[in-house]
């Protein structure tokens, strides 16, 4: 596999909007007010970008609507839309058009208000007429599914699934920008309401308001920039279904495929990670995503997670902001992820900082476990 | 054994459906059977035929999908022709994974669909 993309270009923007609650905003004025952020923060102007990519929950077209709205003269641009790892695919997409000339500033950006505008999961998704009869919740009927195989076939507990919800709140509580903050108790996981056996409400993420945005460039550009950039070293993706029943192995993601690819890409070693971020929409992908990725093996994610391994103060700093379950998650979540790799990675992270933090692990999931998008992101140190 | 009714895949099946028929598609050279119906199979075959379907099956996987509007279950089924399909056991609230199901055809409200009682006869 082809290492030519490794440290060709960088994050050298960056900036969130209206994380958790932002009444009296639309979608698209926090993903414009995340964008402008971005591009200051970069020591750019919107007049710089050349380049856009962007996939949202409330736009059939957002690519038009996002170069309409901030006036953007874009040359190229890219609307890949694999649900929440979208953003993972447009980071890859990004540094793939940048690396051939065929923009020189890309704008990776989302927005949503669905807090506010409903309090409900706002999803373009259609019903399969195939499942349709059958009523599923989608995506929560979908993950409750792959949770119980998962037990069934591995011993994987509810005990487990708590280790994951509590180390998230563990994080949000150093976080200042999560939404959810507070003592949680492991009696009150246990004990919450549920919904989709085996997930209850406590396994479920956040439905909150948020955009984010990131700015691009060639990496020789990139160190004439205002911060520090983050750079791109790998990444792979891989798509296994569309319908939770045509999952080739419930209690195995294409992020067996993805994380390989991704790795191969950068040349680093699980051990060389500070940081990893896996897209937590419930509980059981961090299991599934620390196993397929290699952190342990398959079936060993739960044991894994016990004792607090993956909380502050844990051996492996997963999920630092606080992940979807309890920092933030508007509908589509894959580019916080990033965003708060390059906070870390750019130690401005404050109470959650992790040490020493070169080298970040980001993970996307779309759809129901559908699609995963893996990327490598490394400071300067890293190249 | 039918012959190919000049409708899709999922016209088709339906209409077998109307007719209480629970049909499955079948690869004539592979025979390799298909869950949902299509025009082709994931391997590439498109020598389809229509098979009744045995009707009988393992839970693969399940949930109980709890709301205001009610309780059900939603569970992955393992065909015995070798497909895995969603449906629901709505004789029980739930039951464990590797149980034997066994397929009717139930009509509630106005559409017909495929759903699963226990083998051994509890919940049917």
């Amino acid at each position: 596999m082809s290492r030519d993309l490794r440290g060709r270009a960088a994050i050298v923007g960056m900036a969130t909007a209206g994380m958790g609650e932002a009444p009296g905003f639309s979608a698209m004025e926090l993903l414009g007010q995340a964008s402008v952020a971005a591009v200051a923060d970069a020591g750019l102007a919107m007049s710089d970008i050349d380049a856009v990519f962007c996939a949202t929950s409330a736009h059939a077209f957002p690519t038009m609507s996002v170069v309409e709205y901030l006036g953007l003269d874009a040359r190229w641009f890219g609307g890949t839309n694999v649900g929440g790892s979208s953003f993972e695919m447009h980071l890859i997409q990004a540094a793939l058009a940048l690396d051939a000339g065929l923009c020189d500033a890309a704008l990776i950006c989302y927005g949503s208000n669905q807090r506010t505008a409903g309090g409900r999961l706002v999803s373009m998704s259609e019903p399969q007429w195939h499942e349709t009869p059958y009523q599923p919740r989608h995506p929560i009927t979908a993950y409750g599914l792959a949770a119980s195989r998962h037990m069934h076939q591995y011993g994987t507990t509810r005990d487990h699934l708590a280790d994951v919800a509590l180390a998230a709140r563990g994080w949000a509580n150093l976080n200042p920008d999560a939404f959810a903050r507070g003592a949680l108790t492991r009696e009150e996981v246990l004990g919450a309401r549920m919904i989709s056996d085996p997930l209850s409400t406590a396994d479920c993420c956040l439905v909150t308001d948020g955009a984010a945005a990131v700015v691009m460039t060639r990496a020789d550009r990139a160190r004439d920039l205002a911060q520090a950039p983050v750079y791109v070293l790998g990444g792979g993706v891989a798509v296994t279904h569309r319908s939770i029943v045509a999952m080739p192995d419930l209690t195995t993601t294409g992020a067996a495929q993805s994380g390989p690819r991704a790795f191969e890409m950068a040349g680093v070693a699980h051990d060389d990670l500070d940081l990893v971020m896996l897209y937590d929409a419930f509980t059981i992908n961090t299991i599934l995503f620390l196993e397929d990725l290699g952190f342990c093996k398959k079936g060993e994610g739960g044991a894994f997670v016990e004792g607090g391994r993956i909380a502050p103060g844990g051996s492996l700093a997963v999920n630092t902001n606080g992940g979807g379950l309890s920092c933030v998650h508007p509908g589509m979540y894959g580019l916080f992820l990033i965003a708060e790799a390059v906070t870390q990675i750019r130690r401005q992270a404050g109470d959650r900082q992790v040490p020493d933090c070169d080298l970040g692990l980001v993970h996307g999931n779309g759809g129901t476990l559908s699609s995963q998008c893996t990327a490598i992101l490394g400071s300067e140190a890293t190249l | 054994m039918s012959t190919e009714p000049q409708t899709g895949p999922q016209a088709t099946w339906e209409r077998f459906l109307d007719e209480g028929r629970f049909m499955l598609q079948r690869a004539r050279g592979s025979g390799e059977h298909l869950w949902w119906p299509r025009v082709a199979t994931p391997s590439g075959e498109t020598d389809l035929e229509w098979v009744e379907a045995s009707g009988g099956g393992t839970i693969h996987a399940i949930t109980v999908s709890r709301s205001r509007s009610g309780t059900i279950n939603v569970a992955l089924i393992d065909l015995d022709e070798g497909v895995r399909m969603m449906s629901t056991l709505p004789g029980v609230e739930t039951a464990p994974i590797g149980t034997r199901v066994v397929a009717r055809i139930e009509t509630v409200g106005e559409a017909p669909r495929v759903v699963f009682d226990l083998a051994g006869g509890a919940g049917a």
